[in-house]
């Protein structure tokens, strides 16, 4: 049996499908849609899949997660739906609620939050509702997992003795909608039947003018004519257009539904709480400084508390067991080479993304913090005029941020923008904001070219990567992402407790999601970096990294970098092992200058004038980040083409905007 | 008058929703037809865009979009 889990935004679906499925959860793709869907087995009902579809707040397709609902409910035809309802917020919640009946399948609706309503001395005539709705209503608490075995009891109840949606009808009685609806219904009722669409759904959708339902129809020119003809008819007598007519229609039968059956007596706790929070979140003076505070804490945190002593500690372990393995191997007397494809190559390369994973997780039980206490939603409020000025919304602005610290957590964050334009375009912006993994190639070459400067070089080159963001993002909105963007209107919710057990499974899927990742993809260009490095042309093993194949292709394309003012093969060989880890750009420069580590930046300033050094930072700030970041990108994008784009394209503008700085460099320095 | 005219504190009642294509069926969906009460509860720090109250929830517009719905101040 398959169920399909539907319902708005920020209504408690995510809990609710957690309480449903518990761990039992996995991500995979129906064919048809693009996006990967949860989904998971209930609870003691094996047979039963449940699928959890993106918070929607209507059956349109003007944006991809509604497309995504409809069509898989029209495609994939599950058996039934739990339509999960907010109880604070029912009229707006049940508008979608009249959407999903009139798909005629199976259903029970979900009312969620019924706690909060009876804490505020509310109730809901559930067996009144039941009644005027025609479905089951089953009041539940996700958060508290009450009443989830009740709900799984009339789902499974409903599908197996085929119980359809007993109202169909939620049009006034002779008011001109009814009349048009009827009328069309009438014309196309064979057509329906025959392209097995709902007949409700098919005539709705044919007056909203949905072109893939139109088609499926195959409606001839006169029939055509007399549902246009009845449509013009309604909008004349009724003094509103279709879209507006059909949105009238349904609220005003939830409106009269409501009026019967909710009874709030007074204005709910958790709303005046949500008004007092925001007296300072989103306070005119207070709000951005709040804000700033805020994501330093959770940098400070993340990157020099909780975060960075779990990584190293990480890498202590993972040190320790490649000594171990090292020390093994070569009592072991194994090839060398061998050895050193382990140790240098998959220790090396896997161990060093390996210790990310807890700056990701603790990154992220930040920002599912932010994101489940509904605080996301207020910066995007707060921030969006900025971000609007290139062409995103206020969401944007959090991703972006992160980046700074780490771009795989920040491009994997950008899942929960609800735009896919936004998406894209962000995952490609990203990267400009310099990661840590920089720093220390920052403090190197300062300490080389900039004594006693090292904040100040530092500064210049954040704020360097930041411009080059912005001006990346102006061409993009002019070009190749113009056209609208998804409307910016979104929900502010009240402040809620997040749960603890969706925080942990989000960290969960994340931190699987990276490992497996780590052991795959990253795995994979470990040793495709190790052997460039260790091999040269003939295939010999090199004790000389400079006679590899990689410093081979080094010097191969040191002369793209002939304007930049670094064509020094020893300069683009480093540059290429940074796909790796940005930290390795300087082992690597430091090997083939055959320096210790104290003597680098002394060789780096005999190796390079100012301005070359200044390019080659530049370079460094905005060229491709690593492998980690890359796998992530095609993830998010589902697609290695464009993933390899993506990074072509930060390439190209590292190239060029390092080519420009050298050259004015070279007149100035 | 147009709701992006109307100030902070202020309700009035939906007379028309304008503009078209995604951005006006979204206002539907969310509620924001003919008839509804809105209220506008805050501007955000940067003067835009706006926080509205309706139907018993709370959603944020930007200020170029509340210029398509007209209302009647009450």
């Amino acid at each position: 049996m398959k169920l399909a889990l539907v319902g708005n935004q920020n209504c408690g679906k995510t809990t609710l499908f957690n309480q449903l499925t518990g761990s039992n959860q996995r991500v995979g793709n129906f064919p048809g849609v693009t996006v990967e869907q949860k989904m998971g087995k209930i609870k003691g009902h094996n047979d039963v899949l449940l699928i959890d579809l993106p918070g929607i707040y209507s059956l349109r397709t003007y944006s991809a997660e509604e497309k995504i609902t409809r069509d898989f409910i029209l495609n994939e035809k599950p058996d039934g739906i739990i339509n999960i309802v907010d109880a604070t917020n029912i009229e707006r919640n049940l508008y979608l609620t009249l959407q999903l009946i009139d798909l005629n399948i199976p259903m029970v609706v979900a009312l969620n939050m019924m706690d909060e309503i009876r804490g505020n001395g509310g109730t809901i005539k559930l067996d009144e509702l039941e009644e005027l709705l025609g479905v089951p209503v089953v009041p539940i608490s996700a958060l508290k997992n009450e009443g989830i075995a009740e709900l799984v009891n009339h789902i499974l109840t409903a599908v197996n003795e085929d119980i359809k949606p007993k109202v169909t009808d939620f049009c006034a009685k002779d008011s001109p909608v009814h009349r048009c609806i009827h009328a069309i219904c009438h014309i196309i009722e064979d057509h329906a039947q025959k392209a097995k669409i709902p007949i409700r759904f098919a005539t709705t959708n044919l007056i909203e003018h949905e072109s893939d339902i139109t088609e499926k129809l195959s409606l001839d020119e006169n029939e055509l004519d007399m549902i246009e003809h009845a449509i013009v008819q309604m909008e004349t007598e009724h003094e509103m257009d279709r879209h507006a007519a059909l949105a009238d229609m349904r609220y005003a039968f939830v409106d009269e539904l409501c009026a019967k059956t909710v009874i709030k007596p007074k204005e709910s706790k958790e709303f005046i709480r949500s008004q007092k929070i925001d007296k300072i979140l989103t306070n005119k003076y207070a709000a951005i400084p709040v804000f700033i505070g805020i994501m330093a804490l959770i940098f400070w945190l993340t990157f020099d508390v909780i975060g960075q002593q779990l990584s190293d500690l990480l890498a202590l372990g993972i040190d320790a067991l490649a000594s171990t393995v090292d020390t093994a191997l070569t009592n072991f007397g194994i090839n060398h080479i061998v050895h050193s494809l382990i140790i240098d190559g998959i220790f090396a390369g896997v161990g060093s993304v390996l210790s990310f994973v807890p700056l990701i997780v603790v990154l992220f039980f930040f920002l599912s913090i932010l994101e489940d206490t509904g605080y996301m939603a207020r910066i995007a409020f707060v921030m969006d005029k900025l971000l609007r000025k290139i062409g995103l919304s206020g969401r944007s602005i959090v991703p972006m941020l992160i980046g700074f610290g780490c771009s795989v957590p920040a491009i994997m964050s950008t899942r929960t923008l609800s735009s896919e334009r936004d998406r894209k375009m962000t995952i490609l912006l990203i990267p400009f904001m310099s990661c840590t993994a920089k720093i220390p190639i920052y403090l190197v070459f300062s300490a080389a070219f900039f004594p006693g400067h090292a904040a100040l070089t530092m500064i210049i080159l954040y704020f360097g990567g930041i411009l080059v963001g912005i001006l990346t993002a102006l061409m993009f909105k002019n070009t190749i992402f113009k056209g609208n963007p998804v409307p910016f209107v979104m929900e502010l919710p009240n402040y809620r407790m997040p749960s603890a057990k969706n925080v942990v499974l989000l960290l969960w899927e994340k931190a699987k999601d990276f490992l497996t990742r780590a052991f795959t993809i990253i795995f994979f260009a470990s040793v495709v970096v190790w052997f460039l490095q260790s091999f040269d042309l003939r295939f010999n093993y090199v004790e000389d990294s400079s006679t590899s194949l990689l410093a081979g292709i080094g010097r191969a394309i040191a002369p793209i970098f002939t304007f930049n003012g670094f064509a020094d093969w020893r300069a683009s060989t480093a540059l290429l092992s940074g796909f790796i880890a940005k930290e390795v750009v300087i082992s690597t420069l430091q090997v083939l200058l055959k320096v210790s580590e104290a003597g680098v930046s002394a060789a780096l300033s005999s190796m390079f004038s100012t301005a070359q050094a200044v390019s080659f930072l530049t370079f460094t700030l905005l060229y491709t980040p690593c492998v980690a970041a890359f796998s992530t990108t095609k993830k998010e994008l589902k697609s290695f083409p464009k993933a390899v784009g993506v990074a072509l394209f930060q390439s190209a503008v590292a190239w060029l905007v390092s080519l420009i700085v050298f050259q004015i460099a070279r007149v100035i320095l | 008058m147009t709701l992006d005219k109307l100030e902070a504190g202020k309700s009035g009642i939906i007379t028309s929703v304008g503009g078209e294509g995604a951005l006006r069926l979204r206002l539907l969906d969310m509620g924001l037809i003919p008839k509804t009460q809105v209220t506008v509860v805050k501007v955000a720090p940067m003067g835009d865009p706006i926080e509205l109250r309706l139907r018993g929830y709370e959603l944020t517009i930007r200020k170029d979009d509340a210029r398509n719905i007209e209302v009647e101040v009450i």
